[in-house]
């Protein structure tokens, strides 16, 4: 048995000090001290899910692209002019992509945390505040996401699917797309309590990425759908990037990507205000 | 260190904690000795500023933990009821990024994970995984992680609950090792002997109100006497044979399993009770405790 004594309050030894910081109850700026976990933990334990994330959507491009492309030919491109199938969809593959990386981050894996390994609850304990530990989730998710995307545009330009420098501002893009669905996967991750609503995520977003002008323009739905599918974020998403890969710009780039902006806001409002009250009220 | 003044929490209308009031020196061990639902794991998150009071004033180390949570919490160290280790993370790593959850330079942290691991005689698991540890090295780890920022007060709820007894005298005597370091020790226990062991002094809770408070051998001296005598006549006569006791002793308790006389010399009772023609199956004379206390405040014992 050790006769070692433990050094007493020392480093803590004197009174703590009050900041006078806004948001002082919710944030303590370390949000490094998150993400530096995480990727520790990545590191140890989790690298093949994270290798399979990347495999998923170049398997659906190689798929669709090439052997649904040879029977399509070409169809219009955001700029109006002619373009292959496999350039039509390997952007709005990389949305889903960044859609479904943060999703998985965002929901499973905080939904595992949260309700099985307790990791936030000792997080809380510590001089973190909420804030500190959802921003850091998201971050990781959007590192991640990053890392896909970077990956997916090396493969389009492989394949040859890339004809203009614009293309290479489609991995930030998919960066803003995988923050807006992870700051709000967290928030609403942070309301379920079984396996079985977890499900209901898995339900809603197989058809968001069906339908949201993935594979085939939005112009073959009536008007009312139309306006349905524009309303969600993954259309947003679809067409920023495939706007981006092309070179085109108009007014509705803005608008997409005012939409992510928004997103994310209300997003982080969500998560954290959800995190204080499971654990700090 | 921690003053706290009619503190009270409620969910919906029940009052989990209702207007204690208590003040904690620093360098002292104090106790919240109750039973499960008392309301002892709710104000010791009230005190770790992870869960806001419903009205009262509380103060930890001058501070309200409401308004200054993370300043609060970087002078704490916290040990949860259940453990809550990060089972992605190797033994060591679990105790460097705790670390780095309050701000702490590497360059701090990596002797300092070594002596811990050192006090927590987990020096060889180093590099395990948490899930090949056992409970009571789970524990150890989880008292060592929460010293990593060598706080000015500890808050342990119910450190050694689930333990094998050989694994809980390791961990008091690790206890007691902070204690003399100069930490202040905040604990919650259903245990008497843990109690006993570790507090300098205590309150007895139930319901959500402070039934008694002082050292346990004052609150001993002030609600018990000093022997008590234990009789079991078999569960079915236990409460037949109370009225043939009455007279013996200061004071009695009839239990399901035993019949329990307060006096201060429990041999001269026992003698009595042979006198009278009774012949109990087991007898057992011994010094009174802090369950004693508990049954004479609120009429239950401690573990239902």
């Amino acid at each position: 048995m050790s006769q070692r004594t433990i050094t007493g309050p020392g480093r803590a030894a004197a009174a703590p000090v009050p900041s006078r910081r806004p948001l002082a109850s919710l944030y303590a700026g370390n949000v490094r001290a998150v993400v530096g976990r995480g990727l520790r933990a990545t590191w140890s334990s989790n690298w093949a899910i994270m290798a399979s994330g990347f495999v998923e959507p170049v398997l659906y491009l190689v798929a669709m692209g090439i052997g649904l492309g040879s029977l399509i030919g070409t169809v219009q491109g955001p700029g109006g002019e002619q373009i292959g199938y496999a350039s039509y969809i390997a952007p709005a593959l990389l949305a889903v992509s960044a859609m479904n990386g943060a999703v998985y981050d965002s929901t499973w894996n905080v939904f595992f945390k949260l309700n099985f390994a307790r990791l936030y609850e000792g997080m809380l304990n510590t001089s973190l505040g909420p804030l500190d530990v959802a921003l850091g989730e998201i971050l990781l998710a959007l590192l991640r996401g990053a890392l896909y995307a970077t990956g997916f545009t090396a493969v389009m330009g492989v394949m040859g699917l890339i004809t203009t420098p614009w293309a290479l501002l489609m991995i930030p893009a998919a960066v803003l797309i995988a923050f807006g669905f992870a700051s709000f996967g967290m928030g609403i991750t942070s309301y379920m309590k079984t396996f079985q609503q977890m499900d209901w995520i898995t339900f809603l977003m197989l058809p968001m990425f069906l339908f949201s002008a993935t594979f085939y323009p939005l112009s073959v739905y009536p008007e009312p759908i139309q306006r349905l599918i524009q309303a969600l974020p993954l259309w947003h998403g679809v067409e920023l990037l495939r706007q981006l890969n092309a070179g085109v710009f108009n007014a509705a780039t803005a608008i997409h990507v005012l939409y992510y902006v928004v997103m994310i806001l209300l997003g982080l409002l969500l998560t954290t205000g959800r995190l204080r009250k499971l654990f700090l009220s | 260190m921690i003053s706290a003044r009619n503190l009270t929490k409620k969910f919906g209308d029940v009052a989990a904690v209702d207007g204690i009031s208590f003040e904690v020196r620093a360098g002292e061990s104090f106790g919240l000795l109750g039973p499960n639902g008392a309301g002892k794991s709710t104000t010791m998150r009230m005190i770790g500023g992870v869960s806001r009071r419903s009205s009262g004033e509380l103060a930890i180390m001058g501070l309200d933990p409401d308004r200054y949570g993370p300043e609060v919490r970087a002078h704490l160290g916290v040990v949860p009821q259940q453990d809550n280790l990060d089972e992605e993370l190797r033994v060591r790593d679990n105790l460097i990024v705790y670390g780095r959850y309050f701000g702490l330079p590497h360059s701090y942290l990596r002797p300092k994970a070594d002596e811990l691991l050192e006090f927590a005689q987990l020096t060889d698991k180093a590099k395990s995984k948490i899930d090949a540890l056992s409970g009571g090295m789970k524990r150890r780890l989880t008292i060592a992680r929460s010293l990593i920022n060598e706080p000015r007060m500890l808050l342990l709820d119910e450190p050694t609950t689930g333990l094998d007894p050989q694994a809980r005298h390791i961990l008091w005597d690790r206890l007691f090792r902070l204690k003399e370091s100069g930490v202040t020790l905040i604990l919650t226990t259903h245990y008497m002997d843990e109690a006993e062991q570790l507090c300098d002094r205590l309150i007895v809770v139930d319901k959500g109100r402070i039934m008694a408070e002082g050292s346990p051998a004052a609150l001993i001296r002030e609600h018990s006497t000093r022997e008590v005598l234990e009789l079991r006549f078999g569960s079915e006569r236990n409460a037949s044979v109370a009225a043939e006791l009455a007279g013996i002793g200061e004071r009695q308790e009839t239990l399901p399993d035993r019949v329990l006389i307060y006096a201060d010399d429990g041999e001269a009772a026992l003698e009595q009770v042979s006198a009278r023609g009774l012949r109990p199956l087991t007898t057992l004379v011994r010094r009174s405790s802090l369950e004693d206390v508990f049954l004479r405040l609120t009429g239950r014992s401690l573990i239902d």
